[in-house]
């Protein structure tokens, strides 16, 4: 029985988060006027990706293939850490989330590998923007979480957001809206999103994520799509934990409570999207170290309490 | 204990041989590599069954030198850091026999085996030395024999000039050492390490920070680091890779045999080996990134990685003065782990960069490129140690820093101090990382990936099938690490329990074991999301054949290699960032027209602390050392009168 629902919550995210894009691109679309594309259509595509035979560049070798395989498969796995709804998955013990960050480094490395292994300036361009902006994420993104075991007391992220009630948002409010504030900052760089990058742009100058994947199709293409839909799921539902404490005892209602919040978070990164203009490339960096801030400024605020 | 004196005699006996037989280049090499490789499996058998039992042994021998004793002692701690040795130093050699066959004729292998076996069991004796005279006989043999062997190629002049950075850095220690071990021994008969009598506190701050230098210069921290970024270069790869991977070590170790003298610790020597440790660390990772040579990027990720080491070890004293056990246990054991961790994973780097160097005669990254195609076995194994070094799972390297991190959050909810070091201790580690992932990225990536930007590269072939066999195992113990973690606890234990007291290592062994075992299953489960997510690649791909093409490049149809993003441009926007730091100089094309003709660019990371602080001091000693020239004229008789006058004045001095 145990192992039911950690099984559905598995099911549930990897089946669910090609729906946030979709949601996204058609918030988007409202803000720009146009119906957009359909709610499903990350799902067509991977179909109709699945089905492609792709094209290889004559530079490339196994680490332009195994790039796609290995940065998915490192994903899917840090589902196995990610709480649902403030409850554990199968995988969660103290010091889970240093893990969780490191499968999404190994994600990033192989990644980066596979677009150095084109030869091509553009992707190199990507790469190189990835790894720079990656050094400024990852001290935010620790030091948010830290702030956040210290907060709760607990240092395995299931028992974090377990532990994150309402109470603690009465009495240390400034600290967890510091911290929310942080780890948006960082989901929309991590994500390539604007203000950090910009999914839609079809100038390689200006691109980070897309611009390491040029090359990719079929297949790898498809897994590299789905694997950015399960970052974005992973990011946003931190944050969906964080301002979403559990309330009741039902695992049901909870669950539809916690998706529902994760379709607002989609629909709030597609208006932020649309009202904010993207950032100069060389101003990402600040965001970055503004996101940083945030989370020492929480750190120093709970360790003073 | 007797299996270790023998791998040590067959080590001097091999080196030897090796040296006799220098006329026959190939006659040496199989003396000097089956000499190191039974060595290595006689040492490793009594080094793992010390570690699984616990046990400590002990033989002495009777010496005539003064103060000395031919002890030798074989406790956890000793055979935790001879595992690495004999595993590194064994698949070293076997590497070495395919590296140097191109040298025979042209360089004395039989002395490049003789100083290598040499090194090897000089590195034994510091090991299991238990007199202190003992251990610096080991010190300074360890010293000359690397000292050869970095001078192999010696008619490069940046060759002879890292040689004697090093000699002069090794000599600078030694006399630290030398002191501190006068100091702790004090009115001793014999300086037994199990004799030494317990000092007062002001001695003990005195011994702690000599022996910080001293052993720092040897373990290559900042800012004792200057010589490791050149030595370890100029090395043979081989040696390059037991030097990084185990020599600078023994700096570790002397210091914890030497913290295990001086107790109880003060704060402030946890807080200053926390603090070295993080600067280390960082500046490492950073050098690391602005390196354009393999092997010096290597050299600047070790002295990171002995920063994790340095920074764990305080975290853990500053948690032993605070009474925090658990944290203590953790930290020292993350610093243990790493310390095995790191020889291997750097050993095989350094031997990746070496065949590197071997096929393409250079490991200038901007003339690489492309050899994923040429070396197809060497690419993925440098890959996976990349990885390992970015303490990516499911690789080794992410084992010790996850006990670093266990540890630091141990102290989040107390207060103080400590809590405070468990903060700075996680930040560096995660933002190391992310430092370190970007350095490996752009080595490995600009080396093997892409097109060849140079003819020799594109003219590169594999490596021989011994180096291939070394790499192999090297990255199979790297993954098997990595995986392993619930096994490793047990022999980690008996090391910590011997380095600093049983009740850190149950500490450490209680609270590791759960997360160990869940971070093992995580290991296994992202092999098997990849298994199963490269099966259904293949499904999906059915019998299709996929097109070829060349890459898309935006549609431009004719790419070229001098299009490609080097290794400079993959780090500039970093580099740039923390140039205050890095002060690196370039010269930079200034584009003024609409049809701009040729341009050339050009970077040189230099050596800030080299040049800042230690060139303008040895200037200002060397002119201070010219005033004195006139007591130097070459003149034997007046020599021999000095010795006279001096031997006079203590005679006078003792009346």
């Amino acid at each position: 029985m145990e192992i039911v629902k950690p099984l559905t919550q598995y099911l549930a995210v990897m089946l669910l988060s090609p729906l946030l894009p979709g949601v996204i691109n058609r918030v988007k679309a409202f803000f720009g006027g146009r119906r957009g594309q359909p709610l499903l259509q990350l799902y067509f595509d991977l179909y109709k990706l699945f089905l492609k035979t792709p094209v290889y560049s004559r530079t490339t070798t196994w680490v332009f293939k195994a790039g796609p395989v290995v940065g998915v498969s490192a994903l899917v796995a840090a589902l196995a850490v990610l709480p649902f709804a403030g409850r554990p998955s199968f995988l969660t013990f103290e010091g889970d989330f240093i893990f969780l960050l490191y499968l999404l480094g190994l994600a990033r490395f192989v990644t980066v590998l596979a677009a150095l292994d084109t030869g091509s300036a553009f992707e190199g361009m990507g790469a190189s923007r990835e790894m720079q902006f990656a050094v400024f994420a990852e001290p935010a993104f620790f030091l948010g979480l830290a702030a956040l075991a210290r907060v709760t007391g607990q240092s395995s992220l299931a028992g974090m957001f377990g532990a994150l009630t309402g109470d603690i948002w009465r009495t240390a409010a400034p600290v967890l809206a510091l911290l929310t504030a942080s780890l948006l900052i960082v989901l929309l760089a991590e994500n390539s999103r604007v203000p950090a990058d910009d999914p839609n742009t079809h100038l390689e100058l200006t691109m980070i994520h897309e611009v390491m994947v040029l090359d990719h199709s079929g297949p790898e293409l498809a897994y590299i799509l789905y694997g950015a839909a399960l970052k974005l799921w992973l990011f946003g539902s931190l944050i969906a934990c964080m301002v979403l404490p559990r309330h009741s005892g039902s695992w049901a209602l909870n669950s539809a409570l916690f998706i529902l919040m994760m379709l607002g978070m989609a629909v709030a990164v597609g208006v932020l999207e649309s009202i904010i203009a993207r950032l100069r490339l060389t101003k990402v960096p600040y965001l970055l170290i503004t996101a940083f801030a945030f989370s020492a400024l929480a750190l120093i605020f709970q360790m003073g309490r | 204990m007797l299996l270790v004196l023998l791998s040590l005699i067959i080590l001097v006996l091999s080196s030897a041989v090796a040296l006799c037989l220098g006329r026959v280049p190939s006659r040496a090499q199989d003396a000097g590599a089956y000499g190191a490789a039974a060595a290595s499996l006689a040492g490793l058998f009594p080094a793992l069954r010390t570690l699984l039992t616990g046990n400590t042994e002990t033989v002495s021998f009777p010496w005539s030198v003064p103060l000395g004793s031919l002890t030798f002692t074989l406790d956890p701690l000793a055979a935790f850091f001879l595992v690495p040795l004999f595993i590194l130093t064994g698949l070293s050699a076997v590497y070495g026999v395919d590296y140097l066959k191109g040298y025979a004729g042209k360089k004395p292998l039989g002395l490049a085996w003789g100083a290598f076996n040499t090194l090897t069991a000089a590195m034994v004796l510091v090991f299991t030395a238990g007199n202190a005279v003992l251990f610096m006989l080991g010190w300074e043999l360890m010293a000359a024999a690397s000292f050869l062997l970095v001078l192999f190629e010696h008619e490069k002049p940046q060759v002879r000039r890292a040689a004697f950075i090093y000699l002069t850095a090794g000599g600078a220690g030694a006399l630290m050492l030398l002191a501190a071990f006068s100091l702790l021994g004090a009115g001793s008969a014999v300086l037994d390490f199990s004799s030494f009598p317990s000092p007062s506190r002001g001695i003990a701050s005195a011994v702690f920070l000599l022996a910080l230098c001293g052993f720092g210069f040897k373990a290559g921290f900042v800012p004792l680091h200057i010589w490791l970024p050149e030595a370890h270069p100029a090395a043979p790869s081989q040696v390059s890779a037991v030097m990084s991977g185990i020599m600078i070590k023994t700096g570790i170790y002397g210091i914890i045999r030497v913290l295990g003298f001086i107790k109880p610790w003060e704060e402030w020597w946890g807080w200053t080996l926390l603090i070295i440790g993080a600067v280390s660390c960082l500046l490492g990772a950073l050098f690391a990134l602005a390196q354009h040579e393999l092997k010096r990027v290597l050299a600047y990720s070790s002295i990171e990685n002995i920063g994790i080491i340095l920074m764990a070890l305080g975290l853990g004293m500053v948690g032993v003065v605070c009474g925090a056990d658990t944290l203590a246990g953790l930290a020292f054991a993350g610093a243990l782990l790493h310390v095995m961790n790191h020889s291997l994973f750097k050993g095989l780097l350094f031997m990746g960069a070496g065949s590197v160097l071997h096929a393409a005669g250079t490991a200038e990254l901007e003339a690489l490129g492309g050899l994923a195609k040429r070396m197809p076995r060497t690419a993925p194994l440098f890959l996976a140690g990349s990885a390992a070094a970015c303490a990516l799972p499911p690789f080794n390297g992410f084992a010790g820093e996850f006990l670093v991190y266990l540890g630091a959050f141990r102290s989040l909810n107390s207060t103080g101090s400590i809590a405070l070091a468990g903060m700075v201790s996680g930040l560096v580690l995660a933002s190391a990382g992310a430092l370190a992932a970007a350095a490996f990225t752009r080595a490995g990536g600009t080396a093997f990936l892409g097109e060849p930007r140079t003819a020799r590269a594109a003219a590169a072939h594999e490596a021989g099938p011994l180096m291939i066999f070394a790499m192999r195992a090297l990255a199979l113990l790297c993954l098997l690490g990595g995986l392993a973690g619930p096994f490793l606890l047990l022999p980690l234990g008996t090391a910590v329990a011997s380095g600093f007291g049983l009740n850190f290592a149950l500490a450490a062994t209680e609270a590791a074991t759960v997360p160990f075992a869940y971070v093992s299953a995580g290991g296994l489960i992202l092999l098997a999301m990849i298994a199963i997510a490269a099966a259904k690649r293949r499904a999906f791909l059915g019998g299709k054949k996929p097109a070829e093409g060349v890459t898309w490049d935006c549609g431009y149809a004719a790419p070229s290699a001098r299009m490609q993003y080097g290794a400079s441009s993959f780090s500039q926007p970093l580099t740039d960032f923390f140039q205050p730091i890095l002060r690196k100089l370039g010269q930079y094309p200034v584009i003024s027209e609409y049809f701009p003709g040729r341009a050339s660019f050009s970077t040189e990371t230099q050596a800030v602390l080299y040049n800042s602080l230690y060139m303008p001091v040895a200037v200002r000693i060397r002119d201070l050392a010219f005033r004195f020239s006139w007591l130097q004229h070459g003149r034997l008789q007046i020599y021999i009168m000095y010795i006279v006058v001096t031997l006079m004045g203590l005679l006078l001095w003792k009346l």
